[in-house]
């Protein structure tokens, strides 16, 4: 449980997790391992399709909420279930002790529940007098030790064998073995007696079915079912978006769920249960059954325009599974009680902004959640969106503001930029890299060698670089991006290179600015929008035929984001989804678009490359193929890692935010490449290649880091 | 290959994927003398008492006083047919034969035996409606759980099945199950433990053709 109250010690925490050894090697080999099962699990099935099921079925859940949830309660109540309404936690959890008293409970067994560890009910329960004991097995340990959940879905995954057998034995009295099997039976014969001794059992669900009044409930432990089974009252425990209309809508859920969240095909148990079922133990021989909906502001959340789809959540805990942060710092510094990117969204909403202003800024963009969700949760743009909410008006930080002002007024920001090229010389010393930098500015960034300000920007260089061919086919306007533009305009000049002798008339307007992208980061969305509204009125897509970029971020951001951001703005927003439309990769471009680019001869010397796949363009922009097989083309051996598609650590500013995990995803990235023997790190995106070569000149390894325009200039015949 | 043959094929290789026990049977008979040998043969103290044999707590340890040092069978929703065959059986084999009062036994039962309303063959998943509750404990806390599953109820599919679980779900109350395996967890260091709350082995038996109807 993440508690920060301000950035210096969140950075803090963060760093003593860091130190954690066992928990880095867990996660480690959990993300490795999920990440060479993910094809597995859903070989034979068309994932996007199911995809888009399970998005269209919640989205037409959370627009008719209210109507499935009157039919619920008719079909429920008629089976004779008590159901009841909270509209906050807080009535959640009066409601459920009241019902503890009325039918005097005492000894309360729980299996697993997100919702009510959203409302802390355990907590609630125990002041008023209650046991409470959690049945599933890492829920019961945490549960022991005073925690919260690490996971949604392996709450305990941060402990080993051996913290495990010191707490048995306290809590045995008895000196436990380290065996995971024998651990395992302690707690099956332990908590065996608890659910015998139980009065009421409480549950969260899976699914609400409103044509039946059925709760679903998936498990694996089969906790659930004694739960729901052994004590004479059960109270389920329900966040009112999981209401479904049907049973279809619940088995299409259950396709993707359990495959998504631990690779299992299904879990070993589903629970159906409609109506009050007979039970041995209660008086009347029925179950005393109750079933309690969560509002908590997700009705509200249901008509919000933006957020409504952070409601699509089924819980799986995917979004954990494939971040590189989560992967470093674990779900204890990654979230507050919901973990991972839909946690850095709920959070927000449901435990305020107090608790989530720090943690909504630990994400890179990388998108890899948002490839990975099983809803199709647009998870960075929520995560960027609730950045912008938590951002209050009275504490707007002074350097992000800065930035504001400065990227908005492209004249002002170029003109700094280029006499950032004088004021640098102390600290470059007439190398390519900053050296003694001011530590004010750059405190803790020394992991890596940051380029200096180019002494010739490429919009001062373009005369030169530009050509005319006589008949061009394709029209293209260069999107340079600033940091291609001010530092790097080798790389664009190497691309224009390329594109020489082809037929293509390439455009650089002057007047283009900032992509916008790094206002969006900070969280300054209103000035995010005013940038895409300027590139747009400078770069009109009626004019040409693609938008061209050599920088992924840029490209994602105008293709992704522009329409997004402009979403309200008559007539603007139909040239942002032509823009976006036209906005192309250099590497698609070279491969897709000028197909009959020259094979090296044979006599080239044979190169190895190892390849890095930006976030932007291989998520952002959905390209994976040209890139490798434009190396292959243009005479490289290509050598694949296991670490291609994540993410360098820089993710824009993250790596000012948060340069010890930026640090630690950086050497990750870099002891990968180191492995394969290349002799070149291909990328395609200079914040990438800013970040990489940065790493690699600090390190000292044996390979170079390229843009992949450099890396094929000078390779055509 | 029949389509029947396939569902039934399927069905063996995605349950043993879980840890399910498959076989098929020609005729109920058979699957009655699998329970009770299974029963018979299995060890008695080891499997019985899981978890027993380990240190407990104080309140833990009474716990498996609860259980009579008796083999046991559950066959809680039996038809009278079956049971007539069944008795005597168990008498030979010294076993005792339950079928109400299961929770009078929650300290742990041997053998489970229920017959299944549906087999969905992609996952190796039965569906047994189990509202009666003795029906429900005896797949829960019985050590070994074998189910019987003829094999015209299995679908390819658990969309296949969706009319059925309507029609179950409508005659409420009710309390339906899917199970796929044993019961199982991975929470401590991710290492898959078979037996954590529910039944340490699951078997299915499948009832081939010819006792159709």
């Amino acid at each position: 449980m993440q508690t920060a109250g301000n950035m210096k010690d969140y950075r803090k925490q963060l760093v003593a997790q860091l130190k954690n050894g066992f928990q880095r090697k867990a996660l480690d080999n959990f993300a490795v391992a999920y990440r060479q099962g993910r094809e597995k699990n859903f070989a034979g099935m068309d994932r996007q399709a199911l995809v888009q099921g399970i998005r269209a079925a919640k989205d037409d859940a959370a627009s008719r909420m209210d109507e499935l949830y009157a039919q619920f309660c008719r079909r429920a109540e008629a089976a004779g279930v008590h159901v009841h309404f909270a509209a906050s936690d807080h009535q959640a959890n009066e409601i459920i002790s009241r019902i503890a008293e009325e039918n005097d409970c005492h000894r309360i067994v729980k299996s697993k529940s997100m919702t009510a560890e959203e409302t802390l009910l355990n907590d609630f329960l125990e002041n008023r007098g209650y046991e409470v004991i959690e049945t599933d097995l890492g829920e019961w340990i945490i549960q022991l030790r005073g925690e919260g959940p690490s996971h949604m879905v392996m709450p305990a995954i941060h402990l080993s064998r051996n913290e495990v057998s010191r707490l048995f034995t306290e809590v045995t009295g008895k000196q436990q073995d380290t065996d995971i099997e024998k651990l395992v039976k302690v707690a099956r014969r332990e908590l065996r007696q608890r659910f015998i001794r139980a009065d009421m059992g409480i549950s969260g669900a899976n699914f609400a079915i409103a044509e039946t009044g059925t709760l679903g409930i998936v498990s694996n432990e089969g906790n659930v079912r004694l739960v729901t089974t052994l004590p004479r009252v059960h109270v389920a425990l329900v966040g009112i978006d999981k209401l479904v209309p049907g049973i279809r809508e619940a088995l299409q859920t259950l396709k993707g769920l359990p495959r998504n969240a631990t690779g299992q095909a299904i879990t070993s148990y589903l629970t159906w249960i409609t109506g009050a079922n007979p039970s041995a133990a209660s008086h009347s021989g029925r179950k005393i059954m109750h079933v309690v909906f969560l509002d908590n502001g997700r009705r509200a959340l249901a008509r919000d325009p933006v957020f409504s789809e952070a409601l699509r959540c089924v819980r799986c805990g995917a979004c954990a599974n494939v971040c590189p942060v989560y992967r470093l710092v674990g779900g204890h510094a990654y979230g507050h009680i919901y973990i991972g990117a839909i946690g850095l969204v709920l959070t927000y909403f449901f435990h305020g902004r107090n608790r989530d202003r720090q943690l909504v800024q630990n994400c890179l963009n990388c998108q890899a959640c948002k490839d990975v969700c099983i809803a199709g949760i647009d998870l960075p743009r929520l995560i960027k969106e609730v950045h912008v909410l938590s951002q209050g008006s009275e504490d707007k930080p002074v350097l992000n503001s800065m930035a504001a002002f400065v990227l908005k007024r492209r004249r002002l920001f170029h003109g700094l930029l280029r006499s950032g090229r004088y004021m640098q010389k102390p600290v470059t010393r007439g190398t390519p890299y900053m050296r003694h930098l001011p530590q004010v500015l750059f405190r803790d960034q020394d992991f890596k060698a940051l380029p200096a300000i180019s002494a010739k920007p490429f919009r001062d260089r373009w005369d030169a670089a530009r050509h005319s061919p006589p008949h061009p086919e394709y029209r293209v306007a260069l999107f340079s991006g600033c940091l291609q533009d001010f530092v790097y305009p080798e790389q664009l000049e190497a691309g224009m290179g390329l594109l020489a002798g082809r037929p293509v008339e390439v455009t650089f307007q002057s007047r283009q600015g900032c992509c916008g992208l790094p206002l969006y980061m900070l969280g300054k969305r209103e000035a995010a929008a005013d940038l895409a509204a300027w590139n747009i009125s400078h770069i009109d897509p009626a004019e040409y035929d693609f938008i061209l970029t050599f920088c992924a971020s840029c490209g994602s951001h105008m293709r992704e984001n522009y329409p997004f951001l402009l979403e309200g703005a008559s007539g603007r927003r139909v040239k942002a989804d032509q823009f976006a439309a036209k906005v192309i990769d250099f590497s698609s471009f070279m491969q897709m678009v000028m197909p009959d680019s020259e094979p090296v001869p044979a006599a080239t010397e044979k190169l190895k490359a190892a390849y890095h796949a930006p976030c932007h363009l291989c998520r952002g922009l959905g390209v994976s193929r040209a890139p490798r097989a434009l190396l292959t083309k243009f005479g490289y051996e290509y050598l694949p890692h296991g670490e291609e598609e994540t993410c360098c650590g820089l993710g824009g500013t993250y790596s000012f935010k948060f340069p010890e995990i930026s640090a630690e995803i950086l050497d990750k990235k870099l002891d990968a490449v180191s492995g394969t023997g290349a002799d070149l790190l291909v990328t395609d995106c200079p914040g990438c290649v800013m970040q990489l070569r940065g790493g690699a000149v600090r390190q000292g390894r044996a390979f170079a880091v390229r843009h992949m325009a450099e890396a094929l200039a000078g390779r055509q015949t | 290959m029949t389509k029947q043959q396939k569902l039934i094929d399927e069905f063996a290789e995605k349950a043993r994927a879980v840890s399910t026990k498959v076989r098929v049977v020609d005729a109920m008979a058979e699957a009655l003398e699998y329970a009770v040998t299974l029963c018979r043969d299995k060890e008695a103290c080891q499997v019985l008492a899981s978890g027993c044999e380990h240190p407990l707590s104080e309140p833990a340890e009474d716990l498996c006083g609860l259980k009579q040092w008796q083999k046991l069978i559950a066959a809680p929703a039996m038809d009278q047919k079956v049971l007539d065959a069944l008795i005597p059986m168990c008498r030979e084999a010294g076993i005792g034969l339950i079928q109400k009062g299961l929770g009078g036994y929650a300290g742990g039962i041997d053998v489970g035996l229920t017959g299944a309303d549906l087999g969905i063959s992609n996952t190796g998943s039965i569906v047994l409606n189990c509202p009666d509750e003795d029906l429900r404990l005896a797949t829960m806390i019985s050590e070994v759980h074998i189910a019987v599953l003829r094999a015209e109820d299995i679908y390819a599919d658990s969309h296949d099945i969706e009319a059925a679980l309507l029609a179950l779900f409508t005659d409420a109350p009710d309390y339906t199950a899917f199970i796929t395996g044993p019961s199982r967890t991975a929470d401590i260091e991710r290492v898959l433990s078979l037996g954590v709350h529910g039944p340490l082995e699951m078997h299915v038996l499948i009832l081939g053709q010819s006792e159709k109807g």
